[in-house]
């Protein structure tokens, strides 16, 4: 079999139609209820307190830049997985000082306390 | 463009095929889990619908397809349809390029591996577009634990597929299992755990199923959903299982290779101890709490797989043999 692209589309195509579909066929047999109290956000059943837009902890927000960081690591690691056995010892020592730096930033993040959860 | 009716129609049979299927085992992995989980607490399991309970995935889903569809006032209404939409759309059209055979697929690519991985990044804006767009405040929590556990838990995914990535040489799934004349677990221990681990966080199994906590967060980020939408994530988080039972299969456990029995029965059974595998542990472990989990994530599992990588590198390198 050779490599084939285009039956992705054809499968996204799929993908979402059966997706929006049933949703839409559902909404469209379901029974039609609305009520104030059960179309208010869940709470444990007591009145909602305020917005649920809240901010929150700036851990999070970090996680994702560490994230970013080492996404980018990997993806630039996986085209040297691959040509690792024909490029031989230079690329070894190469993506070793790759990782280094990348170690670096890591340990950083580590004094800097960004993986402590209080 | 030379492509034939035929070619589309082939292709199109075999898509209805796969999803047919993919959907059909989803539902029944549910019936599957409630049985072996029920067995393991010496309980016997759904056993109403049907002889012994078997028609009870199909009662469940006739009833939530029955169910009334409800938007929360406070909910932004779009996003609150598309997030389920887009996290089952993700979890489906990654059985595109799944080999369940030399030739069973429903499309080959050279970059197989990254497709996957790249598809199931976006899987997680699904969770976290339900979350947000919930406006309520147990979504929103869970919805941003959900973000950070995988997007770490998939940078230790992707980085221990890394090892049988350089003795394989190629992206392309079905070169993978070609390359193993011996199973890529002999070579790879390490990597095996690491991604087993992993890929309980991707999926937000117990014990690491925090986004959804019960106990907590009272189901995290779908707290609001029900109805067909509710079911959009239940069917998304078991397809994803499947997917990662798949990739663990065809990774470390030679895809469909094996004696005599035919290759698609060979990758079914791998697949299903994996699958099997994820259920017991959920029978077995109390769920983590989350600054442990992510303890051992950052600060044990990417060092040990860094670590492996260097190791698998030196060895290719300086022994060979592979």
């Amino acid at each position: 079999m050779r490599e084939v692209y285009w039956p992705l589309i054809l499968v996204a195509i799929l993908a979402f139609g059966f997706g929006i579909g049933t949703i839409v066929i559902s909404k469209l047999v379901g029974p039609k209820r609305p009520d104030p109290s059960k179309l208010s956000p869940y709470e444990c059943g007591v009145e909602p307190v305020g917005d649920a837009r809240k901010p929150f902890f700036i851990h999070y927000y970090m996680i994702a830049l560490l994230f970013l960081v080492f996404d980018i690591e990997v993806i630039f690691l996986y085209p040297w997985a691959l040509k690792f056995k024909e490029m031989g010892s230079f690329a070894f020592w190469e993506m070793a000082v790759f990782i280094v730096i990348f170690l670096g930033i890591f340990l950083y993040a580590y004094v800097k306390g960004v993986l402590e959860w209080e | 463009m030379d492509v034939l009716m035929s070619d589309i129609l082939t292709a199109l049979i075999r898509i209805i095929v796969v999803f047919a299927l993919a959907l059909l085992t989803v539902a029944y992995l549910t019936y599957l889990e409630r049985k072996v989980i029920g067995h393991m607490q010496v309980r016997m399991g759904p056993m109403r619908v049907g002889p012994h309970g078997l028609l009870q995935p199909i009662a469940d889903g006739l009833k939530l397809f029955f169910k009334e569809d409800i938007v929360p006032t406070e909910g932004y209404r779009l996003t609150f349809y598309f997030a389920p939409i887009l996290c089952l759309v993700c979890a489906l059209i990654l059985f595109a390029v799944i080999p369940f055979d030399a030739k069973f697929m429903i499309s080959r690519l050279n970059i197989g591996l990254l497709y996957i991985l790249s598809i199931a990044s976006v899987g997680v804006m699904g969770i976290i577009l339900a979350g947000w767009s919930s406006g309520s405040k147990y979504s929103l929590l869970g919805g941003l634990r959900s973000a950070a556990q995988i997007f770490s838990y998939e940078i230790f995914l992707g980085f221990s597929l890394m090892g049988p990535l350089m003795i394989a040489g190629s992206l392309d799934l079905v070169k993978i299992v070609e390359a193993q004349s011996v199973p890529f677990i002999v070579y790879q221990p390490v990597a095996f755990v690491i991604y087993l681990i992993a890929a309980l966080g991707e999926i937000n199994r117990v014990p690491f199923d925090l986004p959804e906590a019960e106990s907590e967060l009272v189901a995290g980020f779908h707290t609001e959903y029900s109805g067909m939408k509710f079911a959009y994530f239940f069917l998304a988080e078991y397809a994803n299982m499947i997917i990662v039972s798949a990739i663990a299969t065809i990774v470390f456990l030679a895809g469909w290779k094996g004696p005599i029995l035919p290759g698609w029965m060979w990758f079914l059974i791998k697949m299903f101890i994996f699958i099997y595998f994820f259920i017991w542990v959920r029978a077995t472990f109390p769920r983590y709490r989350y600054d442990q989990f992510m303890r051992i994530g950052w600060k044990i599992m990417l060092p040990l797989v860094l670590a492996n990588i260097f190791v698998t590198g030196v060895v290719i390198l300086f022994i060979g043999g592979y």
